[in-house]
């Protein structure tokens, strides 16, 4: 019995640590920017369908071999997602985000979380065209096989998911928190009009930003796609994941959606102690609900910001 | 409210049920028929969306949930107790009622985004429950003996007639909403809930009574559609499609008006289908990329929907009908202008407002602190102090948008802690903002009906009574059927103070009603004041500048750092060391009192 708990728990924290990535993409977007990106879902299955491709379908990374494959794929589906997403950014989420409708508050989010509705139906269902409907995944002999600590069993393919995720999340910390570049998009994203006025070039850090955004989450989707098996429609699911990691994590605060996002792993994974296999991500909504009722201002959160 | 008569609106129902009908009795096909009744459920599903986000603007991503529920109790009691379709339908809507009246006591406090996320997740949650159930594929059983008993009929033409009779009611019912104090409400808080509130308007009330109804219709419409194609999935039911038609058939036609979804439906339903059948096999996802797509370009190009975009070119042509003065409400009864009979003077009487240790922090900030003061019923009484004196949290305490820490506040001798803004107006406690807070899309009539709610039983009341407000302050003819949006400051200010009036207050609560006013303007303002002072109603005033203050108000109170640091009357709080120390800082005060400086 002990041992299930552990091993719930080992598997919940393999998975959290990529959703806590996927959070940390996400967190960029709606935490930082305050867009309400309803597409963000849909961004990561991009992501595991390029990893997909490039490991499987095309072989292109096939020389790469079996181990280091899905890996470079993974990190690889980032600067695909990143493209899509600074294309669908400058061509029609721009027009409804930033300093231009900063001062609609109200108006603006409606339109936002229309449009990016409207951005998610195209891309699930433009994918299951161009992918079809079948489940698929990469298949390494990691994802097959298992460390074993004692009795509990760690995925090898999580387990290596589950390093690179925070490896990323610091990554991006530093440059954030560090380079030029990283602080000039901070400050475009947090305060559009102020950043204009210190001479940032604000559309770009935004269209820069949400590219950087979808991307990080491209990449968790690539780690995830050799771990599990996934449809065009996958992103629906996810998009509630990563809100209620960025929000229990705290609007606002890149670190914090990581844990945010671990802890909605480990609550996924726990849940299956109690309740049946298929309704762990409905104990992931009702924690959703649970968070942005009793704390909308998350752990990390400011507390003045509230919904 | 449409500027259509009610009239208009049922010849334009009937003669589209008339021509509906005779189009689908024309039609042989059975392939369009179908269509033409998934025309028919789309649009009701659209109208639930419209009933409960369109008209209140708490956007829903969720409406599956009772639609999905609606077809699933249907089909489970056809299934497992063979109980017609004609009870399991009703059953459904009451199931799905239900839900709504959960969801929203549980969703109701979220905004924003915040809501619409909260309402993807519970069809998402039902879907995952229904597949958990093992309802993975639940198909109706063929009843050929009795078809009329089991709503199963060969003639495809049948199930037309009835989504047509589900479309026509969700039609009427919209109507009745829009043309009503419920419809109005939902627009005032759409616009600004939280003036909404402070013209006692119940909003968590009036939200409720709109899921509700939006629910039923969302059920029923999932039951037909249940007994139309004869099977349901957990994703037909309760997927993110559903939710997502509900949504764009009712925002490309048109938010917020009963032709929208119809017209959305009508357009874009055919389409997809079409879309659906003749190239369903090679591109699956064929019907919900038509739909995103139809969401980008509406929300780009014409964000209010179809509807609102050929109603405004027709109303631009029609410009010049308007010049002339609109129709006058018919005056029956005379409203009466004065609430109540001034007390007589110099009879010492208990306050009316009276304020006792009241505190509210905001973090470490005490923005009240300890404050306990009194308003004799009939006085112009003003609460004076610097930028950040804690003046407009003390009003927000008093009116119920902050609950205050500590203290108690009692008026006309009843408790006010705890209660809500909508209720602290229905007591007769009328306010204004710093800020105006007006509902920029309704005209200054419109407004002031908002406001005229609270005290009066019947909706032509309340139009009365919004004009007789309207007179008080001036604005009755020339301005009254202006659009909110197109007011200068102090029209604006005039149309609050006659939107609180509206409710026949014995308070008033006023928030810098004189700030940024012109000379003139300031003693017209000052004037209305008066009058509506001497006509009965008690006013408490907020101001900063100590200048026109001095003219209006009999009693101060001086608030500075949350605290009273002064009160009494006019000619005395300005002598008062304290108050010359918290308006000009120490070192004026050292100034002050040295001779030689």
């Amino acid at each position: 019995m002990l041992i299930d708990v552990f091993q719930a728990l080992a598997a919940g924290l393999l998975v959290g640590g990529t959703y806590g990535l996927m959070c940390v993409g996400l967190s960029i977007i709606f935490g930082v920017m305050r867009v309400v990106n309803f597409a963000h879902g849909d961004f990561m299955m991009l992501g595991m369908y390029a990893a997909y491709y490039l490991v499987t379908g095309f072989g292109v990374l096939a020389f790469l071999g079996p181990y280091a494959g899905p890996i470079v794929g993974a990190a690889l589906a980032g600067p695909v997602v990143f493209a899509v997403g600074w294309l669908l950014h400058r061509f029609l989420i721009a027009r409804v985000t930033g300093a231009r409708v900063v001062t609609a508050e109200a108006e603006g989010h409606y339109a936002q979380i229309i449009l990016t509705l409207g951005i998610a139906l195209v891309l699930a269902n433009g994918g299951l065209i161009l992918f079809g409907s079948q489940p698929v995944s990469v298949q390494t002999p990691l994802s097959r096989q298992s460390w074993e600590v004692g009795e509990i069993l760690f995925n090898q393919a999580r387990t290596v998911a589950f390093v690179l995720a925070p490896l990323c999340t610091l990554l991006l910390y530093v440059f954030l928190a560090r380079t030029t570049l990283g602080k000039a998009l901070r400050a475009a994203a947090d305060n559009p009009i102020s950043a204009a006025y210190v001479g940032i070039d604000v559309d770009r850090c935004h269209r820069f930003a949400f590219g950087l955004g979808v991307g990080i989450t491209g990449v968790a989707g690539g780690l995830i796609a050799s771990t599990q098996s996934f449809q065009p429609y996958i992103g629906f699911d996810f998009v509630i994941v990563m809100y209620a990691g960025v929000v229990l994590g705290g609007l606002g605060s890149i670190l914090g959606a990581f844990w945010g996002g671990l802890i909605i792993g480990v609550v996924q994974q726990m849940s299956t102690l109690v309740l049946p296999y298929q309704l762990q991500n409905t104990a992931i909504f009702v924690v959703f609900l649970l968070v942005v009722f009793f704390r909308p201002s998350g752990m990390f959160g400011r507390a003045a910001e509230r919904a | 409210m449409g500027s259509r008569s009610a009239t208009a609106q049922y010849l334009g129902i009937a003669l589209f049920s008339g021509a509906y009908l005779l189009l689908g009795f024309l039609v042989t096909n059975s392939y369009y028929q179908l269509i033409m009744t998934l025309v028919l459920l789309w649009a009701t599903m659209g109208l639930a969306w419209n009933m409960l986000s369109g008209y209140s603007g708490l956007i829903s991503f969720g409406h599956a949930v009772f639609f999905g529920l609606g077809g699933y109790t249907m089909t489970i009691v056809f299934v497992k107790f063979g109980l017609t379709p004609w009870l399991g339908i009703p059953l459904g809507v009451i199931i799905g009622v239900f839900a709504g009246i959960v969801i929203g006591f549980a969703t109701f406090r979220l905004r924003g985004h915040y809501f619409a996320l909260a309402m993807l997740a519970y069809p998402l949650a039902m879907l995952y429950v229904f597949e958990w159930l093992g309802y993975q594929e639940v198909t109706l059983p063929m009843m050929r003996e009795q078809p009329a008993m089991y709503a199963q009929f060969s003639d495809q033409r049948v199930y037309m007639v009835l989504a047509l009779a589900l479309t026509v009611g969700s039609m009427l019912v919209s109507l009745a909403v829009e043309r009503s104090r419920f419809g109005m409400s939902l627009l005032a808080i759409k616009q600004n809930e939280a003036a909404a509130e402070a013209a006692g308007i119940d909003a968590l009330s009036w939200k409720m009574r709109a899921m509700v109804l939006s629910a039923a219709m969302a059920a029923a419409a999932g039951g037909l559609y249940a007994i139309v194609l004869l099977i349901v999935t957990p994703q037909s039911m309760f997927g993110m499609l559903v939710s997502a038609q509900a949504l764009v058939v009712a925002l490309f036609g048109g938010v917020g008006t009963l032709w929208g979804p119809v017209i959305g439906s009508v357009i874009l339903v055919p389409l997809a289908e079409t879309l659906h059948a003749e190239l369903g096999n090679i591109v699956p996802g064929i019907q919900g990329v038509v739909y995103g797509l139809a969401i980008i370009i509406i929300i780009l190009l014409a964000p209010e929907g179809i509807y609102w975009r050929i109603r405004d070119r027709l109303v631009a042509r029609r410009a010049g009908e308007w010049a002339q003065p609109v129709e006058r409400a018919p005056t029956g009864e005379a409203p009466s202008t004065s609430a109540r009979p001034r007390p007589p003077r110099g009879v010492i009487a208990q306050p009316l407002l009276a304020l006792n240790g009241v505190s509210r922090a905001f973090g470490g900030l005490k923005a009240t602190d300890d404050v306990t003061l009194g308003v004799v019923e009939g006085a112009i009484h003003g609460i004076i102090g610097p930028n950040g004196a804690g003046k407009t949290t003390l009003f927000n305490v008093v009116n119920g948008f902050l609950k205050p820490h500590a203290g108690a506040i009692s008026f006309a001798g009843s408790s006010l802690v705890g209660l809500k803004p909508h209720a602290v107006c229905r007591l007769g406690i009328g306010r204004t903002f710093q800020v105006v807070r007006a509902f920029p899309r309704m005209t200054v009539l419109e407004n002031v009906i908002v406001g005229a709610y609270a005290a009066a039983a019947t909706d032509p009341q309340a139009e009365r009574n919004a004009y007789a407000a309207l007179e008080r302050v001036g604005l009755a003819d020339a301005q009254a059927h202006a659009l909110a949006g197109a007011l200068t400051t102090q029209q604006l200010r005039l149309m609050e103070l006659a939107r609180a009036l509206a409710a026949r207050p014995r308070l008033l609560l006023l928030d810098e009603t004189l700030a940024g006013l012109g000379h003139d303007e300031l003693a017209d303002m000052l004037a209305i004041i008066r009058r509506i002072n001497q006509e009965g109603v008690t006013i408490v005033i907020i101001e900063h500048t100590m200048h026109a203050m001095m003219k209006l108000a009999e009693s101060f109170s001086v608030l500075d750092h949350g605290r009273l640091i002064a009160e009494g009357p006019p000619a005395e709080v300005v002598k008062n060391p304290a108050v010359i120390e918290a308006y000009l800082g120490k070192r004026w005060m050292d100034r002050a009192q040295d001779p030689l400086a």
